[in-house]
């Protein structure tokens, strides 16, 4: 099982980290649009542990399994938290000087979505998923 | 890290080829308001064929420096967009690029250079 795991604290941690997760479902045979939606999730996620919790972590994680190839990427952080997760993920709203479109966005770019927030602990799981057609 | 800016005739080329931090993307937004006002160019194309990611910041970014662009009076089309980078943004939300574009850097300068004669009639 590959793993990459990476600290996000400076702005080109968030380059970094879109690379490798671009990087990684390339590898497992993800096509150029999943790529690029995973790899554009992963910036919208790492930048917001920057801007609102000042620094973090992710994971990239192979979960592929018999049938299908997953890649799987888990960022967190212990920053303040989302109050309102509902709220968060509604399109245009938020409590930064965003335009809103991160969360709800990222949302609809990945096959996989979970958020666990409290104050201190913040964990975004995402993930891409790909059956592998046997021809 | 520093995108060049072209000059040809009244009109400026330039083409992201490096992936961007948000620090980089403002520096490349003000080199380019510095060099339409210092130049008095017509316009601008910008290429971004070499983007693979456009997140929201960065379709921002361009947005508001195309329209930046506009109030001092020139024009920009934004040119050379992957295709699977269109596809996310419009995944992510309809409205994040509100740019004239084209489909390469040709069909780009081309479309400046209409816009920009077309100016004023």
């Amino acid at each position: 099982m590959t793993e990459i795991t990476g600290v996000i604290a400076l702005q080109s941690d968030v380059v970094q980290a879109r690379q490798a997760a671009r990087e990684m479902a390339k590898n497992l045979g993800f096509g150029s649009a999943d790529q690029t939606r995973l790899a554009t999730a992963i910036s919208e996620l790492t930048r917001n542990v920057i801007q609102y919790a000042d620094q973090g972590r992710y994971t990239i994680t192979d979960k592929s399994d018999n049938g299908r190839i997953k890649v799987q990427v888990v960022v967190e952080d212990n920053g303040p938290g989302i109050l309102d997760i509902t709220k968060a993920l509604e399109y245009g709203y938020s409590t930064g000087a965003g335009l809103g479109a991160g969360l709800p966005g990222t949302r609809r770019l990945v096959h996989r979505f979970t958020i666990e927030s409290k104050p201190g602990q913040t964990r975004i799981t995402v993930a891409m998923i790909k059956k592998i057609s046997h021809s | 890290m520093k995108v060049p800016i072209l000059r040809l005739k009244d009109i400026l080329l330039t083409s992201i080829q490096i992936d961007l931090t948000d620090e980089d993307a403002l520096e490349f937004q003000s080199d380019v308001l510095r060099n339409i006002n210092e130049t008095e160019a017509k316009g601008i194309v910008i290429d971004i064929t070499a983007l693979d990611v456009v997140d929201s910041y960065m379709a921002r970014m361009l947005n508001e420096t195309a329209t930046m662009v506009q109030i001092l009076g020139a024009d920009v089309v934004i040119c050379g967009m992957q295709p699977s980078v269109a596809l996310t943004l419009v995944e992510m939300g309809r409205e994040l690029i509100d740019v004239k574009t084209a489909l390469n850097l040709e069909q780009g300068f081309e479309m400046i250079q209409h816009i920009t004669e077309n100016r004023g009639r």
